[in-house]
């Protein structure tokens, strides 16, 4: 019965149903190894990780890969969430519930990034190609920058805050510290776990399929397609840059969210460039405009260095090797063609050797 | 007298970006691609220096000009390998791939010559600092150096694109590809060309750079190379004048905000100049608008 239903549903339906099958599906399996004590303590230490890195690959595909608008800086709006996050989990969770204190911390997160989001995409989206790509990294250095210069505080007079060091703050000598320059927040109470963070993924990826697959996401792959030609069919490029722009920042701050409470201690300088350069490569890798590809190609490839740790000092250089080894295996022509080539050949050798057959 | 002591500095970091730069926009005139693996070339340039003048003691000169060698050798190398195959590839994939290549070399140089960062010595050592105003402006000799070097590798380079043949064929390549091609430009040959000048210039800002902050590791070319990237960018990428103009005020930039806003944010300040310049200015200071035709 649910098989025939299946059959009959829409290609999109169905190939969505695939998607959320295989976040749940490991989600199943890696609690049942964790139930049996199967998994190594390194690799439990990376799921958390791996559902902010899935987050933050499918809602950079969102801009890359749907908008088609090159990001360097996406490690920008994480770290923004992170902060924002974390600042009001430390001062609401001392007084609320766990169950109020944590939405509260994730709705701060995803509000401080949408909000840089627009402040950023505003004077970014007039701007195209490389020239976006270098403003946005421009972006994430700065935020990075700002925060590791930022001390801020409280005490009973209220709160303190400062560009310059910790005792220009002025903070009684019993006020709290809360962002302490490029130490960061310190001494956070860790609160992730992996069910928070396989929610917040399922949530991304349903969010992410429905944006592009209504009138608003049309009108953004119809942007990318051919922005010309999208405008003079009447579609506001700037609301729907932004929309695609803050929709995929938003997602990338609940990211932060839960990477910053998955750690006791929070500094800026781990979202750099490199970073996002990092979530960059998994949205490429696993294909631009297929969020399938995000999920699975942000997952193997956050393990892949922890895998490959027996080999030490090496795991870089062949994680790099890799890396060039399979974008010009999959994106030159020539190779493309090459391998159509021996497709063909392979085929049309199997298709003789069945007339053979036939004629013995 | 001490705002121009800063300026003077600053001028100097500026000439180095300036030079790194002319690696950036040369290449990605020509290529129309972002080389992110430029940066790293500086890098391995250093510690070739590093080693033969360093350690060997060679004869400055000697030991730069070997570096340049191996420096364009492998600017070439990693065209032909890594870059070649994917001329016709969307130009997302070109990035990656130079990203990859970037982290190749931080870990083959971390691989071969460990993390720690190592004491570089001064190409100049041993001359004497210039005094003006009776001594209360200093000018050290590496600074002196370095604008000059600076100024004369982009006069030489101004003066070889626009006056000999291979200059004019890497003009056309960079105007168009398709027509230079048809016009009998050996594209390929240009391209490799364009990365052997580049590749070398960077062995030379390695060896200014490392003289004027004097440590060296695996990372050294990561952040000057971002940096000069900026300054291509903001003087107007793909051109050689922009890189020069956007190097030089870079680094003015960044050397007084430094001295007199914070250490902390200059960084930021200089990324900041960058985004209100693209925003007025959207193709650089000295960028050509190319119209989209329909």
């Amino acid at each position: 019965m649910a098989f025939s239903r299946l059959k009959t549903m829409r290609k999109t339906t169905r190939s969505n149903i695939v998607t959320f099958g295989i976040v749940i599906l490991f989600y199943l399996v890696v609690q049942l190894l964790s139930a049996g004590g199967l998994l190594s303590n390194s690799f439990e230490g990376q799921l958390i990780p791996i559902c902010a890195y899935v987050v933050m690959a499918v809602s950079l595909n969102l801009t890359v890969g749907f908008l088609g608008e090159l990001s360097l800086g996406h490690a920008g709006f994480m770290s923004v969430g992170a902060f924002a996050g974390v600042l009001v989990w430390t001062v609401a969770g001392k007084s609320l519930p766990v169950f109020a204190a944590l939405p509260l911390a994730f709705l701060a997160g995803g509000v401080a990034a949408g909000l840089f989001g627009v402040i950023v995409g505003v004077p970014v989206l007039r701007l195209s190609g490389d020239y976006l790509a270098i403003v946005t990294l421009a972006f994430g250095e700065i935020i990075k920058n700002i925060i590791n210069a930022c001390y801020l505080g409280y005490d009973s007079t209220g709160l303190h805050f400062s560009l310059q060091d910790q005792s220009s703050m002025g903070l009684d000598p019993d006020g709290t510290v809360l962002i302490n320059g490029a130490m960061g927040i310190t001494r956070i109470q860790r609160v992730s776990n992996f069910t928070i963070g396989i929610l917040l993924v399922l949530a991304t990826v349903a969010v992410v399929l429905n944006l592009i697959r209504s009138r608003t996401g049309r009108a953004i792959t119809a942007i990318r397609d051919n922005e010309i030609a999208a405008q003079s069919a009447g579609i506001n490029l700037t609301r729907y840059k932004l929309t695609a722009f803050v929709v995929s920042a938003v997602f990338a701050g609940l990211a932060g969210v839960l990477y910053g409470l998955n750690f006791s201690s929070l500094t800026a300088s781990r979202f750099d460039y490199n970073t996002s350069i990092q979530i960059l490569v998994f949205v490429v890798l696993g294909g631009m405009g297929s969020v399938r590809g995000s999920i699975i190609a942000a997952a193997l490839l956050t393990v892949l260095p922890e895998m490959l740790r027996g080999l030490n000092d090496y795991r870089m250089l062949i994680y790099a090797i890799v890396l060039i080894a399979m974008m010009i295996f999959n994106q030159s022509p020539q190779i493309a063609a090459w391998r159509k080539r021996l497709v063909e050949k392979v085929r049309t050798g199997l298709g003789k050797s069945k007339k053979t057959k036939e004629v013995a | 007298m001490q705002f121009l002591s800063y300026l003077i500095s600053g001028i100097s970091l500026g000439s180095v970006y300036a030079l790194i730069a002319l690696g950036y926009t040369m290449v990605y005139g020509i290529a129309k691609m972002l080389n992110f693996a430029h940066g790293d070339v500086i890098m391995i340039g250093s510690y070739l220096i590093f080693f033969t003048f360093g350690s060997f003691g060679w004869n400055p000169v000697l030991a730069i000009l070997l570096s340049m060698a191996v420096c364009t050798v492998l600017g070439v190398v990693i065209e032909a390998v890594a870059y070649r195959p994917l001329r016709e590839a969307p130009s997302l994939a070109v990035l990656i791939t130079a990203i990859g290549v970037s982290y190749l070399l931080q870990q083959v140089a971390q691989l071969m010559w460990t993390s720690n960062a190592k004491s570089f010595p001064s190409v100049v050592a041993g001359l004497a600092p210039i005094q003006l105003f009776g001594g209360q402006l200093t000018i050290s000799v590496e600074t002196v150096v370095t604008i000059l070097a600076c100024l004369v590798i982009m006069a030489a380079l101004t003066l070889f694109v626009n006056h000999t043949t291979p200059g004019h064929a890497m003009l056309a390549v960079s105007e168009d590809r398709g027509a230079a091609q048809l016009m009998g430009v050996n594209v390929n040959a240009t391209i490799s060309l364009t990365f052997a000048i580049g590749s070398a210039l960077a062995a030379v800002a390695g060896a200014l750079l490392c003289s004027t902050y004097p440590t060296l590791s695996p990372t050294t070319g990561a952040m000057p190379g971002i940096k000069a990237f900026v300054a291509a960018v903001f003087g107007g990428i793909g051109s050689i004048p922009g890189a020069f103009v956007g190097g030089i005020l870079l680094g003015i930039i960044e050397n007084l905000s430094k001295a007199y806003i914070s250490t902390q944010l200059s960084d930021a300040i200089v990324f900041l100049v960058l985004i209100v310049v693209l925003v007025v200015k959207p193709t650089g200071l000295l960028g050509k608008k190319v119209n989209v035709k329909v």
